[in-house]
């Protein structure tokens, strides 16, 4: 790798690294992360192909609350930078796809670690507050951010340090029936992202939506697109349908107000 | 004090709406996003509070713990806005009452962020992106950052608008039908969709052969009887578009018997049993990590 593919890794590492805790621009979900070291590296297509599979494993990875997911920033970079070392094209994706998993395991300690060294930041923070001092402010919270860019800019710049042959060796040294089995692991790992979510919305009322959504499905002429708007078609319908039910019961129960209670009940239900 | 009343303007709200992006930059074990949600207010602390003491107490009062869903944050940014300027101007808000106002909100807002953006629209854009990926297809990617972020931005900054023309109101606003609304709406949306990427995109194929049936004579081409000319070719080729099997067996996977039931059954079965092993706690890693195997055990015995 050229000087500067290198450099433009690091910063493209360091943009995910920002992003996966921001969640902002989503330079950290895979199929950005690893399409931007595709570009810089030259290697654009097999990357875009990577990014798309560790996309479907990724897509219930969220950070709600105060959990962590697993992290798909290290995931996406490092195993990018394995696919381009690797020099396998899109031959590799799918040993680059299961070296990815476990580093998303890893990523989530060193989020885990950010985060608490973010603590004492917070208290600088306090400090310049008691003085009125809003640059300080913006300084340290300038700081954390770029701590968070080199939790993934460091590994990967790291990585690229390891000589291109013996990631090829290494690669190379993997049988046949280890690979082909990894893949069609990788087809199954999808679910587990897909369940996540599932388990998030599912209740007793969107269940009917889930039916019909997998047997339409099954006709394969119908694209994502179609099937979106399928969806949303289908769901402001029944939207409608269940307004015009609830005016009607408060019609005839003579109490207005009833109507709006319920939908407090749900929302606080949330 | 209408002489001298201080007012933000366009410029001010969008320099804080800018800096809301960065709200989770400081995101820590203590007080979570109280960090960004101050340095996102420092544009307007500035110009509402000239003297020293007035703006380290402000700055102060927003140190205070936060945490909401990141995008959720800026409609409470705008009726934290508008209170301030109030306050700024005259008016008697007191700490308990921003405080109040900050805390009063962010919990219900998470709610609706979460299963929004996280479990609808990420998933629907993620997946539309790299399905077109997937076949080496750029514009997969870029489909996916530019949709995202101009629906990013566009629902940032409206609601933060939203919030600072509303004021203190916003709280009986939200607690109305619209939110609920667009909640619903997502998780049917989100329910239906996700059925689909699951009858699409969870790929199982059992290979064992489960039957093997001899095609009586006439259902298949006859290759002994087919003579290597031109004319034998095409008649090859016409037999074979007309349905007719290229061997004398028919041979049956596992797969295909599934596959009979509903295309995708095995896909679904395997979604639920994830669902059911994430109710009972194991640990999504755990479970990812444990199809790897049985992708590489199933594929050595010949199962998958």
């Amino acid at each position: 790798m050229s000087v500067i593919s290198i450099i433009l890794v690091v910063i493209v590492a360091f943009f995910a690294g920002m992003e996966g805790v921001l969640d902002e621009f989503q330079f950290h979900q895979p199929l950005v992360a690893c399409t931007l070291i595709g570009l810089v590296t030259g290697q654009l297509i097999p990357c875009v192909i990577l990014g798309g599979q560790l996309q479907m494993i990724a897509l219930g990875w969220a950070n709600i609350g105060a959990a962590v997911a697993p992290d798909a920033a290290l995931a996406a970079v490092a195993s990018a930078i394995i696919l381009v070392l690797g020099g396998q094209g899109a031959k590799g994706v799918g040993t680059a796809v299961a070296v990815a998993v476990p580093l998303a395991v890893a990523g989530l300690f060193l989020t885990m670690i950010a985060r608490t060294l973010a603590v004492p930041i917070i208290h600088f923070m306090d400090a310049a507050a008691e003085r009125g001092d809003y640059h300080k402010i913006d300084f340290w919270q300038i700081v954390a951010i770029c701590m968070q860019g080199l939790r993934i800019a460091l590994p990967a710049a790291a990585m690229m340090f390891i000589p291109t042959a013996s990631v090829r060796a290494a690669l190379n040294a993997m049988p046949d029936w280890l690979n082909d089995g990894m893949k069609i692991g990788g087809g199954m790992v999808v679910a587990v992202g897909y369940a996540m979510v599932i388990n998030m919305m599912a209740s007793r009322e969107v269940w009917p939506f889930f039916a019909i959504g997998f047997v339409v499905a099954t006709i394969t002429d119908l694209t994502l697109i179609a099937i979106g708007a399928l969806g949303l078609a289908l769901s402001l319908m029944y939207l409608t349908l269940t307004k015009k039910a609830e005016n009607n019961n408060g019609g005839n129960g003579g109490n207005g107000g009833n109507g709006g209670d319920s939908l407090d009940d749900i929302l606080n239900d949330y | 004090m209408a002489e001298n009343k201080i007012q933000l303007t366009k410029k001010d709200r969008l320099a804080v709406a800018w800096r809301s992006t960065f709200i989770q930059g400081s995101w820590n074990y203590e007080r979570m996003q109280n960090g960004g949600w101050c340095y996102a207010l420092i544009p307007a602390i500035k110009k509402l509070y000239p003297k020293k003491e007035d703006r380290a107490a402000a700055l102060k009062r927003h140190l205070e713990f936060f945490n909401t869903h990141p995008y959720l944050a800026s409609p409470v940014i705008g009726v934290t806005l508008a209170l301030e300027e109030e306050r700024a101007n005259g008016a008697a808000v007191d700490d308990v009452a921003i405080q109040g106002v900050k805390v009063g909100m962010m919990g219900p807002l998470a709610g609706v962020g979460d299963p929004v953006f996280w479990y609808t629209v990420r998933p629907i854009l993620g997946a539309l992106g790299a399905s077109l990926a997937i076949s080496g297809n750029i514009l997969g990617p870029i489909l996916f950052f530019v949709l995202w972020n101009a629906i990013r931005w566009a629902f940032m900054w409206y609601t933060q608008e939203f919030g600072y023309r509303t004021g203190s109101k916003i709280t009986d606003d939200l607690s109305g039908g619209l939110l609920h609304d667009v909640t619903s709406v997502a998780s049917m949306m989100g329910m239906f969709v996700l059925a689909a990427l699951v009858e699409r995109w969870v790929n199982i194929s059992f290979v064992p052969v489960v039957s093997k049936v001899k095609l009586s004579s006439g259902a298949y081409i006859d290759w002994n009887k087919i003579p290597l000319t031109h004319a034998g070719l095409q008649k090859a080729f016409t037999d074979y578009q007309n349905g007719l099997s290229l061997t004398s067996y028919q041979t049956k996977t596992l797969q295909d018997n599934l596959d009979s039931l509903i295309p995708g059954l095995a896909g679904l079965l395997l979604t639920f049993l994830c669902m059911w092993l994430l109710k009972k706690k194991v640990s999504p890693i755990v479970i990812i990590l444990a199809l790897f195997v049985v992708g590489v055990v199933g594929h050595v015995i010949g199962l998958l």
